[in-house]
């Protein structure tokens, strides 16, 4: 692969804030045209590693390009060709939509920028509603707004933090749907997420705790990466079967779905060894394909115990 | 809990609101501090530094009589304590050039003729030049010298000399009140107002502007924006001079048009002058937001400025009836050099050369407002 296949080639990005380390030593690629998920629990160094991608913070050590530019030294180049929605809504709340519009499209001075601001607020459906003010929007339409005017330079690539929280399912399902339409026509998506449906619309899922990179890969790619050993049972008394199977060796995760209770581990033998003691017949166990939710915790906790 | 006890006023549920005040009061720094600094501040200010009925005005004396009674005037004059004789002129020109220039507050005119005619009971006359853009300032020690004039010579006039106290006043005391020649307060406070109105106003302006993009997470937005910061900042000044200039608009206007305000110096020359002063505000509020958290410290930070730059500056109080400490804090104040300028040219006429003093320490304030608040501003993106 070459490097002008990728859209952002970087390796040991580090971040320090007051000596407390937030992302450390993180390498990433990302080819272009895809949609790469970045996860990981709160606090993670997933905000401040994508605020190094697109110039905002300068790493404390590392190199890489991004869009082939230097993200040490040309941040400048970098903030032109991207388009980066934060993770709070981030436009004048007391401008309409199209006065928004027109500021972003002026700060980068778009050409045609009439054209241009028309052809975005038609795009997204937006032009019945662009002389409505940014702050009397709800959440879903903020959200298409944020959209509309991080696209409105023709970036190369986009960096959404978080770009879905506080949407309803639809409009969460129209966005993604965009999204894949943009990333078919050759932009490259970053997007930060914590719903686990969104995490598997990713052409390739990357896993961030403690400011380290855990997991990567394509989502098959990361379930057969955790080597994670999940059981599914249903039956009567799941609630004191949790209790009599949480703190067993070999027991890692005992969650509640409904009326299923799902049970994982790294180790198999240990397990299905610690499922035998509590084993009986009113209960139906069956082995099950460990979800991405559970992979995740699994990482999690295993990240907590290596570097907490 | 019954429907009865929730519909009644909760004490336990009042508390809990108190409580919750307390911890925040708190947790805001700033605030709390603002709490304890406003009050002491103004405690000093009005119990220390301001003085209704100032002394040891600066006077240039142009005695032509040096004389034993001439003396004894002058010491008398000195010892009311109001007149402070700092300067002695050789030349009628050279005085008038003390008062332009507001170096002496008053000229006393002692003629040649000072002793003979009083010795012949003729009541020599005392000029006294007073600079009187401010009348407040000089009202009391004009009192003072009336007072003075009945009495001086009394232990002069002695032996067969003693008839000349029958007079009216051996002294006759001509005071010509230059500037303001009526003691018109208005020509001193409406021109002083632009200073205080572009104060005010210009530094919580922006102290706000650049706070309110941080608190509503727009300015990230912009950081990832091809925009620099200094395009930023000029962009977010650039209005506000507009509107500081509408504002010495308005209060000349009203200045010239309700109060009848004299207007003897050069406009243009205020005009351009007003620029300096509106950046040093300007740039002060960008300090301000850079140190602020949010909104309510801005506004906190730019009343903190605010009050002494109208209590110190020579606005509302005579800058010479403060003590020494006052005067040098007042100095540092960029209103009080704005206001000297804009009463010099209003009022005396001052040109480019009379106003030079104080111009440059108005151009050091911006220089170093800016300084701080460029430097703070870039720490604060990384």
């Amino acid at each position: 692969m070459s490097p002008t296949d990728l859209a952002i080639d970087v390796t040991g990005v580090t971040k320090k804030f007051a000596g407390k380390t937030v992302v450390d030593a993180i390498d990433l690629s990302v080819r272009r045209g895809e949609i790469y998920g970045f996860l990981g629990p709160n606090g993670s160094g997933k905000t401040t590693f994508i605020r190094m991608l697109c110039g905002l913070l300068t790493p404390d050590a590392g190199q890489g390009t991004c869009l082939g530019y230097d993200v040490l030294t040309q941040q400048a180049e970098i903030k032109r060709h991207v388009g980066y929605m934060t993770q709070r809504f981030s436009y004048y709340e007391d401008l309409s939509i199209r006065e928004n519009l027109d500021f972003i499209a002026r700060i980068y001075d778009v050409p045609d920028r009439a054209d241009a601001v028309q052809h975005s607020l038609e795009r997204l459906g937006l032009q019945n509603r662009s002389a409505q003010l940014a702050g009397q929007l709800s959440g879903g339409w903020k959200q298409r707004l944020a959209l509309a005017a991080c696209l409105i330079h023709n970036p190369q690539l986009l960096l959404l933090d978080e770009p879905t929280a506080g949407v309803d399912p639809k409009a969460r399902r129209e966005f993604w749907d965009e999204i894949h339409q943009l990333a078919a026509r050759g932009l490259t998506v970053l997007i930060t997420t914590h719903y686990m449906d969104e995490a598997e619309r990713c052409h390739r899922l990357a896993y961030l705790a403690y400011g380290k990179l855990l997991a990567r890969g394509t989502l098959a790619e990361v379930l057969a990466g955790a080597k994670l050993n999940t059981w599914s049972v249903t039956g009567p008394g799941l609630l004191e079967l949790a209790a009599g199977l949480r703190g067993r060796p070999g027991v890692e995760q005992v969650v509640a779905f409904g009326n299923t209770l799902h049970v994982s581990g790294r180790d198999a033998a240990k397990l299905e060894a610690a499922i035998n003691v509590v084993r009986n017949p009113r209960h139906e166990w069956t082995r099950v394909r460990s979800g991405l939710e559970d992979v995740f915790i699994s990482l999690m906790d295993e990240a907590k115990d290596n570097f907490a | 809990m019954s429907a009865a006890t929730l519909h009644r006023l909760s004490f336990y549920r009042l508390w809990a609101i108190v409580r919750k005040e307390f911890i925040q009061m708190r947790r805001d720094r700033v605030t709390f501090a603002m709490m304890v600094g406003i009050p002491l501040m103004q405690l000093m200010l009005f119990g220390f530094a301001i003085n209704s009925d100032p002394k040891h005005l600066p006077t240039a004396i142009l005695a032509a009589d040096q004389g034993p009674f001439a003396r004894t005037l002058v010491a008398a004059l000195r010892h009311s304590d109001y007149f402070a004789l700092t300067q002695e002129p050789a030349t009628e020109a050279e005085a008038a050039r003390l008062l332009q220039l507001g170096d002496v507050q008053f000229v006393i005119n002692l003629p040649a003729d000072f002793s003979r005619k009083l010795l012949r009971g003729e009541q020599p006359t005392v000029l006294i030049e007073a600079d009187a853009t401010d009348p407040a300032a000089t009202g009391p020690a004009i009192s003072a010298v009336r007072a003075i004039a009945d009495t001086v010579l009394n232990r002069d006039l002695t032996g067969p000399l003693a008839r000349l106290r029958a007079h009216a006043g051996p002294i006759d005391f001509q005071i010509h009140a230059h500037y303001n020649p009526e003691n018109i307060t208005q020509y001193n406070v409406v021109p002083g107002l632009m200073g205080v109105v572009l104060t005010m106003t210009m530094v919580v302006i922006t102290a706000l502007a650049i706070t309110r993009e941080r608190e509503r997470g727009t300015m990230e937005n912009l950081l990832a924006t091809p925009v620099r910061p200094v395009e930023v900042m000029v962009g977010k000044i650039l209005p506000y001079i507009a509107v500081g200039y509408i504002q010495v608009t308005l209060i000349l206007l009203a200045a010239r048009l309700i109060f009848g305000v004299p207007m003897i110096g050069n406009l243009a020359l205020l005009y351009s002058v007003s620029l300096i002063f509106i950046a040093a505000n300007l740039a002060m509020g960008i300090t301000f937001s850079t140190l602020a958290q949010n909104q309510l410290q801005a506004v906190q930070m730019a009343f903190f400025f605010f009050l002494p730059s109208i209590l110190i500056s020579g606005f509302m109080f005579p800058f010479r009836g403060m003590p020494q400490w006052a005067q040098w804090v007042g100095t540092c104040l960029p209103n009080t050099h704005f206001l000297r300028i804009v009463r010099g040219i209003l009022l005396k006429g001052n040109g480019l050369a009379e106003i030079a003093p104080e111009i440059w320490p108005l151009l050091l304030f911006l220089a170093v407002a800016m300084t701080v608040g460029v430097k703070r501003y870039r720490q604060t993106l990384d």
